[in-house]
């Protein structure tokens, strides 16, 4: 396996980790305050709407010439990992409020109690769509990540393995904890993936572009050592700044 | 209407997100590698050094 398909396939499985620990978090909430039936059932209803997206959209990506591809799916990718990792910057620093899943959870219940009233009908819909939403949104980004890092490289089949990974990493961990997954470091993970991400994006963008980069393939991991070695420079500056003000 | 707006909401959210600078620096390192590639100069550094100096402009967040 070459360094791209292992970079490949390890953004793959973090960056679906993440969004798949977000909808287990509002799948939990509305099962434990609603009922599992119909958050159940949203979670179902929405995996078949994504298998169809995934069905249609993944060969019409295939067909895209590869250059093309590398340019629009880097400079996206690049895009979104600088996103990540800039706010996983931030929040290491200490100058933005860490993601707190157990926060999100609380939110998510009282949003279910305060239609508690449907609960009594055969099918309760406000568990549903609240299920249905949260699995279809954070899925379409897994399916996302999938078909376009994937495609990049003409290798779906890896992304997927990633993402199955992350799948079942993640529904294991909800089905055994049976509360939302707190103690994941998910500002580590944003941290680790927004690296992988912006070293990727770099990496595509400009060989879709014509660059030769010097080392092929391994330019991918100094990417990776430059970006990780000026994001935790950063992070020490900003600490410092932060403690100097307020000593 | 309401998907499309819902549509182009997830596109921007995607791509600006919360700092708007993260695509004007893609885009600036996309246009100023196209233009390196044709007046023949490697240009493998433009990127980092766009990205690396994104970065480093972190600093002055508050």
């Amino acid at each position: 396996m070459s360094t791209s398909q292992i970079f490949l396939m390890t953004s793959t499985f973090l960056a679906c980790a993440v969004e798949m620990v977000e909808a287990l978090t509002i799948v939990l909430a509305t099962g434990i305050t609603r009922g599992w039936r119909s958050a159940l059932l949203g979670v179902a209803a929405a995996l078949g709407a994504l298998a169809v997206i995934v069905v249609v959209l993944g060969p019409a990506m295939a067909r895209v010439p590869i250059g093309t591809m590398q340019i629009v799916v880097g400079s996206l990718m690049l895009v979104f990992g600088l996103q990540w990792l800039r706010k996983a910057i931030l929040r290491s620093a200490g100058r933005k409020a860490l993601h707190d899943e157990d926060k999100i959870f609380v939110a998510e219940q009282q949003i279910a109690r305060q239609h508690i009233a449907d609960i009594k009908q055969p099918i309760d819909w406000y568990g549903f769509t609240l299920t249905f939403k949260g699995v279809f949104l954070e899925g379409l980004e897994v399916a996302f990540i999938v078909v376009t890092f994937g495609a990049a490289q003409q290798r779906i089949d890896l992304a997927a393995y990633g993402a199955l990974a992350a799948l079942v990493i993640v529904l294991v961990a909800g089905v055994l904890i049976h509360k939302p997954l707190s103690r994941v470091p998910e500002n580590s993970l944003k941290y680790v993936v927004g690296l992988l991400l912006t070293s990727f994006g770099t990496f595509w963008t400009a060989e879709g572009l014509g660059v030769a980069w010097p080392g092929a393939d391994l330019a991918l991991v100094v990417l990776l050592a430059f970006y990780a070695i000026l994001a935790s420079l950063i992070v020490r500056q900003m600490r410092a700044t932060t403690k100097g003000a307020t000593a | 209407m309401k998907y499309i707006t819902s549509f182009l909401f997830f596109w921007y959210d995607f791509i600006i997100g919360d700092d708007w600078r993260n695509a004007a620096a893609t885009l600036i390192a996309i246009g100023l590698t196209v233009a390196a590639l044709s007046a023949g100069i490697a240009a493998y550094w433009i990127f980092p050094t766009v990205i690396g100096l994104y970065l480093v402009s972190l600093l002055k967040t508050t």
